[in-house]
């Protein structure tokens, strides 16, 4: 009887375990804010690019690495392109990783931009990996990416 | 009310490369913001942007609410012949505003 008692009590504690850690989980995935997954940063860049292989290079992405305050974050895309007739950039395209959603912008150009460059002003819900993409006019896709580090993050804020 | 902060140069030589800046004042407002009795504020954001020079569009962008509140953009064009830019923005809630800006290219 008492080997008997005893696993009882063993598998009742165990059991208990397992319910309040299954209990705290769901509390500790609450309070997180919702945020696009690496998964879904990869789903919205295949959206825009499709099966075609993305390349590393050719686009400069211009964001400082250390951000105090992620409500307003300057960001400027280069490319490098002649950006004539036959060889430009028709689009570029910037993503994140941990805002709510993985888009930021797109930005449609031509050759008749003379430069391939935008500049524009972002929101970092946290610090996280910034993509820029970069479609050319002969169908490759070229790419970078930059790390930032951001202190105060935006989105979080109440609205009073 | 809304309002637009445009810059473009007045004078430009045929074949330069010109930048342009514009700003349209706009909360931006994300839809993942609570109030702080916990209700949800709904998104409110400017979701796409243009510009066209004497007719031809040059440029346009998909805003989504990592864009930051007051949306600024700066772009480049080769300036071609004198004329007109005209920029347009629209959003939820029915926004829409436009803009223009002229050029003389010698």
């Amino acid at each position: 009887m008492r080997p008997k008692l005893k696993t009882t009590r063993r598998k009742f504690l165990h059991l208990a375990g397992q319910a309040t850690l299954a209990g705290a989980i769901p509390i500790v995935v609450t309070l997180r804010p919702t945020e696009a997954t690496p998964a879904m940063l990869a789903s919205a860049i295949r959206n825009v690019v499709g099966e075609a292989p993305v390349h590393t290079g050719k686009v400069k992405l211009d964001i400082p690495p250390l951000v105090e305050n992620g409500n307003t974050v300057p960001m400027t895309v280069s490319v490098e392109s002649p950006m004539t007739a036959d060889d430009h950039v028709k689009s570029i395209h910037v993503f994140n990783e941990k805002n709510p959603q993985p888009n930021i912008g797109n930005f449609y150009i031509g050759a008749y931009a003379g430069r391939a460059q935008v500049s524009t002003r972002i929101r970092l819900a946290d610090s996280q990996k910034v993509v820029a993409i970069a479609h050319l006019s002969d169908g490759t896709f070229w790419s970078a990416s930059v790390d930032v580090v951001v202190t105060l993050a935006a989105c979080t804020e109440e609205v009073i | 009310m809304a309002s637009a902060l445009i810059n473009v140069p007045r004078k430009a030589r045929r074949g330069d490369v010109i930048e342009i800046k514009a700003l349209m004042s706009h909360i931006m407002e994300s839809g993942y913001r609570h109030t702080a009795a916990g209700d949800l504020v709904p998104r409110d954001i400017i979701t796409s942007f243009a510009c066209r020079y004497n007719g031809k569009e040059i440029f346009r962008a998909d805003f989504f609410p990592a864009i930051a509140a007051n949306p600024f953009m700066s772009f480049f064009t080769v300036a071609q012949e004198s004329g007109k830019f005209e920029f347009e923005w629209i959003g939820d809630k029915g926004f829409s505003e436009t803009a223009s800006a002229s050029i003389t290219v010698e």
